[in-house]
C-alpha cells in the first residue's frame, strides 16, 4: 500500500504549490509501469485530502501506455510489462515512456 | 493530526539505536512536517494562465517532450486559473536519497539496501556475513520493520552496531529514515552499511534510499516465478542472492528456471547461489561485497 504514501507526497507538493489557495482539480500522470495503482491512489485522495487546500478537489489521472525503443535495431514498441523484449528478440531497450509519477498541473479556485 | 496532508500524529516511524537505548520519531512520510519549504526539484512554471483572459487562449502545450495532452479542459471552466507543477511525486524522497548517496560517497562508505519477501533470510544472512567478516571489514546495519527491535537485536548480537527503525503502518523505508538513522549509527569511513528493508517484494523499489545497489534475497523456498511477479524489484537489483540451497533436495524448485526469469527481468543481475545456514557459496558473496567496497572507494574520485 505504497499508494497511501505516495497519495500523501501529492497532497503535500500540491498544498505547499498552492500557497494557501483552495485546489479544485489536481491532474496527475502515471505510467502504466510505475508500479503504482491508479485506483488506489483515487481511493486515498479524498481521505487524504480532507481538512488541506485539497478537500473535495477533483482528482485526474492520465495513464501512459510503456513504450521503449530497441538498442539492436532500433525499433520503438508498446510494453506491456517492465520486460517486454522487442520483436526482434532483444531485451536491451531504453525506457521511452512509462514509468511516469507526476503531478501535472492544479486548478487553483479564484482568489 | 496534521492539518496539511491530514495524516495522524502515530504514523511516524520510530527508530531505536540499540548502542545506546535511545528512541526517537521519524515521520514515516516525505514531507515531514516541515511545510512552505520547495519540494526539491519540483520546479512550479511561474506563469498562470487565467481561463478569462483572451489573451491565453492558446492551445498549451508543455515543453515536457513526452508530453503531449492539450489543456482543453482547463479552458472549459469559467473560474480559477491552472497551474502547471510538472513535479515528481516521488521528489522529495529522490533529493534526500541523493542527498545520502553523496554522504556515503565522501567517506567511502558501501551502502547496500537488502530486499526481499518476509522469512527469505535477510536477518540470517547478516548475521552469518558479520560473524564471518567483522575482523576484515567494518560492518554497521540499518534494520527495517514495522514493528519489534527483534532483528535489530540479533544483529548487535553477532556483533555489529545496529539501529532498528520500526515504520509503524509504513511498508518500506524511506530516505528521510536513512539519514536519521544513520545520524544514530554513524558508520565510519570506509565501511559496509548493511540496510535491511521491510521485507516486501512491492514498495521497496520505488522507494531509493541513497544506497549503491540493491541486493534481493530469493528463497528456494519461494515459487521460482517470483522475479516475473515482482519485475520492478528484481530490475531494480544489481545481485540476486539465491538463498537456502541446503533445502534444495526437500523441495520442488527449479533454479535454472528462477535464474531465468531474473534474467529475463534483468538482463544485467548478477546471481550467486547461497546458503546463510551452511555457509555455502558465501565465499562468492564477500568477494562481491569487497568488490563492491573497492569500487565505491573508486566512485569518489570518478
Amino acid at each position: 500500500m505504497h499508494e497511501l504514501g505516495i497519495t500523501r507526497n501529492i497532497v503535500a507538493i500540491v498544498s505547499d504549490a498552492a500557497k494557501g489557495r483552495r485546489v479544485s482539480r489536481v491532474t496527475l500522470e502515471v505510467g502504466k509501469l510505475a508500479g503504482v495503482m491508479t485506483g488506489a491512489i483515487a481511493f486515498c485522495f479524498d481521505v487524504v485530502a480532507a481538512g488541506t487546500p485539497l478537500e473535495g478537489a477533483s482528482l485526474e489521472i492520465r495513464e501512459v501506455e510503456g513504450r521503449a525503443r530497441c538498442r539492436s535495431c532500433g525499433t520503438e514498441f508498446t510494453t506491456p510489462t517492465l520486460y517486454t523484449p522487442c520483436g526482434c528478440g532483444a531485451r536491451d531497450a531504453i525506457r521511452l515512456q512509462g514509468e511516469e509519477l507526476k503531478i501535472t498541473t492544479m486548478e487553483l479556485e479564484a482568489a | 493530526m496534521c492539518g496539511i496532508c491530514g495524516c495522524a500524529d502515530n504514523q511516524g516511524a520510530t527508530l531505536l539505536n540499540l548502542q545506546t537505548g535511545e528512541t526517537s520519531t521519524v515521520s514515516s512520510h516525505a514531507h515531514a512536517h516541515e511545510h512552505g519549504h520547495s519540494h526539491g526539484t519540483a520546479h512550479i512554471h511561474a506563469h498562470e494562465h487565467h481561463d478569462d483572459d483572451p489573451a491565453h487562449r492558446h492551445d498549451h502545450h508543455h515543453h515536457n517532450d513526452h508530453h503531449r495532452h492539450h489543456h482543453h479542459d482547463a479552458h472549459a471552466h469559467g473560474h480559477g486559473v491552472t497551474v502547471d507543477l510538472e513535479a515528481r511525486i516521488l521528489a522529495k524522497n529522490d533529493a534526500l536519497a541523493a542527498k545520502n548517496r553523496a554522504w556515503f560517497a565522501g567517506r567511502e562508505i558501501l551502502a547496500l539496501n537488502l530486499v526481499s519477501s518476509p522469512g527469505a533470510g535477510k536477518t540470517a544472512l547478516l548475521e552469518r556475513t558479520i560473524r564471518d567478516l567483522k575482523d576484515e571489514l567494518a560492518l554497521c546495519v540499518i534494520e527495517g520493520d514495522q514493528a519489534t527491535a527483534a532483528d535489530g537485536e540479533r544483529i548487535r548480537a553477532a556483533g555489529a552496531a545496529a539501529v532498528q527503525v520500526n515504520t509503524g503502518t509504513g511498508c518500506h523505508l524511506e530516505a528521510d529514515m536513512i539519514a536519521q538513522a544513520v545520524k544514530a549509527l554513524k558508520p565510519a569511513p570506509n565501511s559496509v552499511l548493511l540496510i535491511e528493508n521491510v521485507g516486501n517484494l512491492v514498495c521497496p523499489a520505488l522507494f531509493d534510499l541513497g544506497e549503491r545497489a540493491k541486493v534481493a534475497i530469493l528463497s528456494v523456498t519461494e515459487g521460482e516465478d517470483k522475479p516475473l511477479k515482482y519485475p520492478h524489484m528484481f530490475r531494480a537489483a544489481a545481485l540476486l542472492l539465491m538463498n537456502k540451497t541446503d533445502l534444495l533436495p526437500h523441495v520442488d524448485f527449479d533454479m535454472d528456471k528462477a535464474i531465468a526469469h531474473a534474467r529475463e527481468v534483468n538482463p544485467e543481475i548478477e546471481v550467486l547461489q547461497i546458503s546463510a545456514r551452511s555457509g555455502a557459496g558465501l565465499e562468492a558473496w564477500y568477494g562481491w561485497l569487497r568488490r563492491e567496497l573497492d569500487l565505491a572507494k573508486q566512485a569518489v574520485f570518478a
